[in-house]
């Protein structure tokens, strides 16, 4: 009968259930499934640090973002300045469509930032050597359980369209919360490309303490 | 790029009598309920969520026909008011020379949710029927599903940020038309419908196969 630390050092594919032995690579390269390709682990040299560093950064912008006035758009000397909030809130006028922006104010600012929040809640004792807060494991599964549904960076295309729709009916200017959006998108894909679940997970177990 | 080592030919964890928690990838004796790692519920292939794949997929389809019917836009330059459905948007923007914006509305709102139906629709029949794709390429093919299915909300999102921008008094206003709505609720439902999908089931016909 295998015990719970021989079948640690097994991986089962998530997506195709091949079996390997989990064998972590150097910092900064990645094991893969020898059937499908998907990758197993892939840690980084201090990730967990510099993890919370920019869900610390998402955090700020996004705060930073939602309420600077975001476009100002200007027609014939009528001017309207909007914030991300405004365009969230804009479905707001008739009925059923305030669904429609609690989504929206859910999909660009909401997860965003609590997938942030739960992510440094999760890795900071880890960083600081102590064991996990009561919590993190269904923290860090929410956390990976809303990563489709953060949509920051669709959003900033979807801004990117709407600009050359009223281009010709009017002229719009960029305020500071549009630079703060743009660089939030980045952190967030840093942030996301730097977590290794794997290594995150094996931090978590409470069957593993090594 | 190193690569975890397999046990060759190609072990899966049922086969090693164990069953893997797709979440964090810990393996435990198989007939084990839940992961004592991260908390998911261990299933060795989920064959009962095909039925949670097509009840979305219906759903959302259902809701993908209005939101092609109904205006996504009402634009008033003074008193001039017009409807956009997704499709006369597009071609309005054509129309204005913008080609490239038109291009980037018709894949995300037409090209990606149809070729998103079909492709949910083909991986759930070809696991009783495979043949006419690989493993390899329906393997691809869910990978892409998966990937690309969240980007079809650029058009809700358009219509949120016109909506907030251009409220101009007696000038001008954009608001949202009732395909908004329909078209965020098409998206979530097949975003689920990819979701529910268990990509397990794909590489079983291989080892059917080869037994
Ligand atoms: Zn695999
Ligand atoms: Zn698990």
């Amino acid at each position: 009968m295998a015990t719970a630390a021989d079948l640690d050092a097994l991986i089962a594919c998530p997506q195709c259930d091949a079996l390997h032995t989990a064998v972590e690579p150097a910092m900064g390269e990645r094991a893969t499934c020898n059937r499908c390709g998907t990758v197993l682990i892939a840690p980084r040299r201090g990730a967990f640090l510099r993890v919370i560093a920019l869900a610390v950064a998402i955090v700020i912008l996004m705060l930073g973002a939602t309420f600077f006035p975001f476009l100002r758009v200007n027609v014939a000397g009528m001017k309207h300045a909007s914030s991300v909030f405004d365009a969230a809130l804009a479905f707001m006028d008739g009925g059923i469509m305030i669904g429609l922006s609690v989504a929206v104010a859910a999909l660009i600012v909401l997860i965003p930032v609590l997938r942030a929040a739960l992510v440094i809640y999760v890795l900071a004792p880890l960083t600081l050597g102590r064991p996990p807060l009561p919590g993190a494991v269904p923290a860090f599964r929410l956390s990976e359980d809303l990563r489709p549904w953060s949509m920051a960076e669709i959003f900033v295309i979807g801004v990117a369209v709407a600009l050359v729709k009223v281009s010709d009916m009017a002229r719009v200017d960029y305020g500071p919360a549009f630079w703060m959006f743009a660089a939030l998108v980045v952190v967030s894909v840093l942030k996301d490309t730097m977590m290794c679940k794997w290594t995150i997970w094996r931090a978590l177990d409470p069957t593993v303490r090594s | 790029m190193a690569r975890a080592r397999s046990h060759r030919p190609i072990l899966t964890a049922r086969d090693g009598g164990l069953v893997g928690c797709t979440r964090c990838t810990r393996v435990w004796p198989l007939g084990t309920s839940v992961c004592r790692r991260c908390g998911t519920p261990l299933e060795s292939r989920r064959w009962s969520s095909l039925q949670r794949v097509w009840a979305w997929w219906i759903v959302g389809f259902v809701c993908y026909i209005p939101a092609n019917l109904y205006p996504m836009l009402r634009t008033r330059v003074l008193f001039r008011v017009t409807e956009d459905t997704i499709i006369g948007g597009a071609i309005e923007l054509a129309s204005h020379g913008a080609y490239g914006i038109a291009v980037v509305i018709l894949v995300a709102s037409v090209l990606i949710p149809i070729g998103k139906f079909a492709a949910i629709a083909f991986l759930a029949l070809s696991l009783h029927r495979p043949g006419l794709l690989d493993n390899h390429g329906r393997h691809k093919l869910y990978e892409v599903v998966e990937f690309i299915g969240r980007w079809s909300m650029i058009d809700v999102f358009v219509v949120a940020i016109l909506s907030a921008l251009v409220q101009l008094n007696v000038v001008a206003a954009i608001n949202p038309g009732p395909a908004a709505l329909t078209f965020a609720l098409s998206v979530v439902f097949t975003m689920l419908s990819a979701q529910s999908f268990d990509p397990r089931l794909i590489w079983d016909a291989e080892d059917r196969a080869r037994a």
